[in-house]
């Protein structure tokens, strides 16, 4: 290979890589920030009621003076922790029942299929506010009803990406080369499974927040005091009619920024671990 | 040493018709074999069943008077079809070809495979290419017997004659027993010293 050919594929490699690494950057940092955040910053304060966005207050202030930027920090980190926890537990449900049932077929397999299936049928944001309320809503309710509710569909990928390298010619011949099942196992199912799983998971987030979100904003999560997009939202809403439009604006384009960053980690990362493209 | 098929019998399933039935055959050590026979009267069953893939309905696959061995390596090494199918696509060919023993460079270099091919993904070589890996793969000290299931079907003229010469040095060198499944009734004459016509010896009554 050429030095050029050499130097214009580690650009492309490098540019995948910064790009998520960049993303990755920025949801740290707000998730750090807000956790290390004073709570004064985002007081009340009645002399500065409904300011609009100017060079002291970013973001203006909500009726009852509180400054918007940094309640959208504290909001979004809130958000994160919950994401991240939901995310978390569900993608191992997921991996559990997916590879079980993929392994044991049989009732087994079944059991696991109709769950997914009762699960995926019912309408998702039902699900959730049932969970939620029947669990006294609040954080506690919130994620776990987030965590109970986005396993199906990463059990399904699990399960068929299990069963699809188990009868692989490649596996049979690694038996055949007298390697035994923890082997196999570790060497080649893992590897093909992890790259799914893990983007799968990562993907996981930007549903387990919005879904946060959206329960919080129809009155079924968060509580009022608490810093949180959704909580943040729905009060906007009673604001929005008279012309206060920073109070909405600026908590959903974070949000939104804070999806789209999740995506672009979760498309990089295929891009780079996927044989067909890792390359390029 | 021997490889041996004794009545052999294999259907999938209770419901499903016989793909073989009684079939009888004996490969001596170093010996090479070929198998003819229409598309679909189960001569890639056969080979499966005695490389250990699938347990025979009846019957018994013996080498050396014993059983295949269920665990560990088989010295009855079988090479498909095809290649892409049987690498995985998330190892680099270096890892590949290592998985079950270390080929020297000697060999490699009969084979035509070059050395900057290892860092590479395997849809970054060509079928013929995968095949050489597949191949040298199955070559281990311990192989006594390879089983080749149209190995050489999607490969060019030339990649043929290089691997049959190389498979039947080995086979002459180490006294590795061949089965060859094709097509290629030329090939078949050519490479081995004995011709089965598996309808013949498979006795199931087919509807004529």
């Amino acid at each position: 290979m050429t030095k050029r050919e050499w130097n214009l594929s580690w650009n492309r490699r490098t540019k995948v890589a910064l790009l998520a690494g960049i993303a990755t950057l920025y949801l740290v940092g707000i998730f750090i920030w807000g956790l290390c955040l004073d709570p004064a910053l985002y007081g009340v304060n009645y002399s500065e009621k409904l300011i609009a966005p100017c060079t002291e207050h970013w973001f203006g202030t909500d009726f009852m003076g509180r400054d918007m930027f940094y309640r959208c920090i504290k909001g979004l980190s809130n958000s994160l922790i919950v994401g991240v926890l939901a995310a978390g537990v569900s993608s191992i449900l997921a991996l559990v029942l997916g590879i079980t049932a993929a392994i044991f077929g049989g009732w087994i397999d079944k059991f696991v299929n109709v769950c997914v299936d009762l699960c995926m049928g019912l309408p998702h944001l039902v699900l959730l506010i049932l969970i939620s309320f029947m669990l006294g809503k609040g954080t506690r309710g919130v994620t776990i009803a987030v965590a109970l509710t986005h396993w199906p569909g990463l059990t399904r990928i699990v399960r068929a990406e299990v069963m699809q390298v188990r009868s692989a010619q490649y596996v049979q011949a690694a038996y055949k080369m007298g390697k035994t099942k923890v082997q196999v196992a570790v060497t080649h199912i893992m590897p093909h499974v992890l790259p799914s799983y893990l983007i799968g998971l990562i993907l996981l987030f930007p549903h387990a927040i919005m879904h946060e979100a959206s329960i919080t904003f129809l009155g079924f999560g968060l509580p009022k005091e608490m810093p949180a997009i959704g909580v943040i939202l729905s009060e906007a809403m009673n604001h929005i009619a008279m012309g206060k439009w920073w109070l909405a604006l600026f908590p959903g384009m974070m949000l939104l920024i804070a999806v789209l960053l999740f995506d672009v980690i979760g498309e990089q990362l295929k891009k780079l671990w996927n044989p067909t493209s890792g390359n390029e | 040493m021997q490889l041996k098929a004794e009545n052999v019998c294999f259907r999938y399933n209770e419901k499903t018709p016989w793909i073989l039935k009684d079939v009888s055959l004996t490969i001596e050590e170093g010996e090479r074999v070929a198998i003819v026979g229409p598309s679909g009267y189960g001569k890639s069953t056969l080979a499966r069943l005695l490389a250990g893939y699938k347990r025979p309905s009846s019957g018994s696959i013996l080498l050396d008077e014993k059983h295949l061995p269920m665990q560990g390596y088989n010295p009855v090494q079988m090479i498909y079809q095809h290649p892409e199918l049987a690498v995985n696509p998330r190892w680099k060919m270096g890892q590949i070809l290592n998985e079950a023993w270390h080929p020297d460079r000697e060999l490699l270099i009969e084979m035509g495979i070059e050395e900057s091919w290892m860092t590479r993904w395997p849809q970054e070589l060509s079928g013929g290419e995968l095949q050489r890996f597949c191949i040298a793969r199955a070559l281990g000290p311990e192989t006594k017997y390879l089983i080749c299931d149209e190995i050489t079907t999607m490969l060019d003229v030339i990649t043929q004659a290089q691997i049959w010469n190389l498979l039947l040095d080995v086979s002459k060198k180490r006294k590795l027993g061949l089965l060859v499944i094709t097509h290629n009734i030329a090939l078949a004459n050519k490479v081995c010293t004995r011709v089965i016509d598996l309808p013949k010896i498979n006795r199931i009554d087919r509807i004529k």
